[in-house]
């Protein structure tokens, strides 16, 4: 292969992808050599080497044929794009498929909001499908929450779930120990998230980046660690259980109550268990929407611009006399704040809660659903979260692999969409109006 | 005699060892326009860093007097920006994913936080929040429009060429409604009607809206031209504060940018000032 390439400097496409393949098999072999080619066992106490070369043979033969195939894939990868491409461009220098979604924005936002609204009485939805989409809801709300922080004010931070487990704890206490209601404790929950937040914001408010991330991941940690071992407080890693269920003004989900009504005695229906999984559904819906409207709308006032114009650039925001002290508190403040709500409703919902609902994991897939839905991205932040919840729920069938297409699926997002789904950024505030906006203004320029 | 605009008294910025301003004293008038110059590594941007609160000064008093007294070496920076300083910065410091208007809105931060209490009234939408954010648009449309930046003011900060956003940092400066502004080398990188639009646009500002200017300057041509007044600095030490043509024939100056022999190099300018006033 060498002498026929070195003379006449010009090698044949054939030869070089053969050459390729060739070489990348040969790495392989010298790596599979010892690794499947020999196998070392012990019997009856001696060391025994057996050979299986042709294992290896196989494995050098997959190698080479799959690299041949990336070759492949490599040339004919740009031509695809380009072929996707190439329409898109017309649109204007920002388009693509998040100012796409950004312009259709209303009728689909409507569209989504009938659908989900509508989805628990829907033929399709059991009880097992609704309770996925509960899930998948309190991951938007937690992700719609930490891109506060995140997106916005561009904050990284690591230990989002301490918040979540704050909300959840603060309400099973308060709920188990003074039998205060899941309405009562929802505000209360909120307030002492958010009063975390605080207290976490402080010591890391001249932190940055990666320095930031690493405090506040041990943030998370310390939180879950304090749950798990102080057990007069948290009941340690028995958790607390049951915590009270939410109700419907006053009226209960359950068979028949001491006194009062229930609600399917006062609504005249029969009793069925799925009326609760509903409820919590449509609460969660409620909540979520509320933390959507309150992070849109304040996106467009002074603190939600101060958040990004902080994120851009934390110099120049000084110089512009922004207070970045309390600007950042008050972003950890109210993101921990929704995490705190949905940390509240996700102990009303399972009626038991423990510090391993509050690993470090949680946090990294809550940052994974803002970073993949596209940095401060509402819209983007529903699609990874469905994308994350159901992924693994689609893939359950194939058990150990799943955890494994999860990664696969993220990897190639990041490949193919670096800065998330949807990142495009819409202005909080237009000055020629949305035909001047959604192109960009086309170059108008003079 | 009323007090100056700004007066800096006996500023020393030491890192370290290393001495970057020693002693410097110097006054900047209200309506006036006030050059610091000086070879590269002189000290102008700690100067600048150290008025703007981004560094401590270790010795001295840097005050402002725009009706209220300041004392800005003990202020955090962005109550120095509230009492009335704004600045550029030599490499531009924009929100670039940030539209344009949004940049100078965001410079109207703190009235609109006032406004608003907190946001708050925004939140709930009432009419007074709403009343000043048309305000600040206002601001920003009169400055876009100053600036020819009117038909961009929906893009990206970031996407906009180079002498754009040198604009586009000026009127967010002036969005701040400053009484003193502080411009690091804002002919930088610019071309030479550029520089020349950007001539007659500080002698606006000086005129039509009545403020301080204080300026870091390489391009002698505009310094020369517009200010009113030159402090030329060299390893951190005043050598000669006066007007233009004071300052250009000034022994001390021509030494400091030419050196001790007739070398040359190409920032000259102070040269040709002399050769000019020679014949």
């Amino acid at each position: 292969m060498a002498d026929g390439a070195a003379p006449a400097r010009k090698t044949s496409p054939a030869v070089a992808i053969l050459r390729e393949a060739g070489l990348t098999a040969a790495v392989a072999f010298a790596l599979a050599l010892p690794l499947i080619g020999l196998r070392g066992f012990t019997r009856g106490g001696a060391m025994v080497v057996e050979t299986r070369f042709e294992w290896l043979a196989i494995a050098v033969a997959v190698v080479f044929v799959g690299r041949l195939a990336l070759i492949g894939l490599r040339h004919a990868i740009p031509r695809l794009r380009r072929a996707v491409a190439a329409p898109r461009r017309v649109g204007g220098h920002a388009a693509g498929l998040g100012s796409q979604i950004e312009r259709y924005r209303v009728p689909l936002g409507a569209a989504a909001l009938a659908f989900v609204a509508a989805m628990p009485f829907m033929p399709f939805a059991d009880r097992y499908i609704i309770d996925v989409a509960t899930l998948v809801l309190i991951y938007v709300m937690l992700g719609w929450g930490l891109n506060i922080v995140v997106g916005l004010a561009g904050l990284l931070d690591l230990g989002y779930v301490a918040f979540y487990a704050v909300g959840a704890y603060s309400f099973a206490l308060l709920g188990t120990t003074f039998d205060l209601s899941f309405w009562a404790c929802l505000p209360i929950a909120g307030a002492c998230a958010a009063m975390f937040g605080l207290l976490l914001g402080y010591p890391v408010l001249r932190l940055r980046g990666d320095y930031l991330a690493i405090v506040t991941l041990g943030f998370g940690e310390i939180v879950r660690l304090v749950l798990t071992n102080w057990v007069a407080f948290s009941g340690g890693p028995n958790g607390i259980s049951g915590i009270p269920r939410p109700t419907l003004f006053g009226l209960e989900f359950k068979k028949r109550v001491a006194e009062g009504q229930t609600f399917h005695e006062f609504f005249g229906i029969e009793h069925a268990g799925v009326h609760r999984i509903i409820f919590l559904y449509y609460v969660i819906l409620v909540l979520a929407l509320l933390t959507n409207l309150f992070v849109l709308r304040i996106r467009r006032l002074p603190i939600g611009r101060a958040w990004e114009a902080l994120r851009e650039d934390e110099v120049a925001s000084r110089a512009l006399g922004i207070n970045p002290v309390n600007t950042k508190l008050s972003a950890f403040a109210l993101g921990a704040m929704f995490g705190g709500f949905a940390g509240s409703f996700f102990a009303t919902r399972s009626g038991f809660i423990s510090p391993e609902s509050f690993t470090f994991i949680e946090s990294a897939i809550i940052l994974s659903i803002v970073v993949l839905g596209g940095m401060g991205s509402q819209i983007g932040v529903v699609l990874a979260a469905a994308a994350i919840v159901l992924v693994p729920e689609v893939l359950r069938e194939f058990a150990e692999y799943r955890m494994l297409a999860f990664g696969m699926a993220m990897v190639l997002i990041m490949i193919w969409r670096p800065r998330g789904l949807l990142a495009h950024r819409r202005p909080t505030i237009l000055l020629h109006g949305r035909a001047g906006g959604a192109g960009g203004g086309g170059q108008g320029g003079p | 005699m009323s007090a100056p605009l700004l007066a800096v008294e006996h500023l020393t910025m030491r890192f370290g060892g290393l001495v970057a301003i020693d002693d410097l004293s110097f006054e900047a008038a209200d309506k006036k326009i006030t050059a610091i110059i000086g070879p590269n590594g002189a000290g102008k941007t700690t100067v600048f860093n150290c008025l703007t609160g981004f560094y401590k000064p270790t010795v001295g008093r840097l005050t402002l007097s725009n009706g209220a007294t300041h004392y800005l070496e003990r202020m955090e920076g962005f109550r120095i920006a509230r009492a009335g300083v704004a600045r550029t910065f030599q490499n531009i410091r924009l929100f670039p994913a940030m539209s344009v208007l949004e940049n100078l809105i965001v410079a109207q931060h703190n009235e609109l936080m006032d406004a608003s209490f907190f946001s708050l009234a925004g939140l709930l939408g009432l009419e007074r929040y709403r009343r000043a954010e048309a305000k600040a648009v206002e601001l920003a449309r009169f400055w876009l429009d100053r600036m020819g930046l009117i038909d961009v003011a929906d893009r990206a900060a970031g996407e906009l060429p180079y002498g754009d956003q040198r604009r586009l940092e000026i009127a967010r400066a002036m969005c701040n409604k400053p009484a003193l502004l502080c411009l690091d080398e804002p002919a930088a990188g610019l071309n030479p009607r550029e520089s020349a639009d950007l001539n007659v646009m500080l002698r606006e500002i000086r005129d039509r809206h009545g403020i301080g200017l204080l300026l870091i300057e390489h391009d002698m041509n505009v310094v020369m031209e517009i200010s009113d007044h030159i402090v030329v600095l060299d390893y951190g030490r005043k050598i000669a504060d006066g007007a233009p043509e004071a300052v250009r024939n000034d022994p001390a100056v021509i030494r400091a940018y030419l050196g001790d022999d007739d070398d040359d190099d190409n920032d000259g300018a102070g040269a040709d000032g002399a050769g000019a006033r020679g014949p």
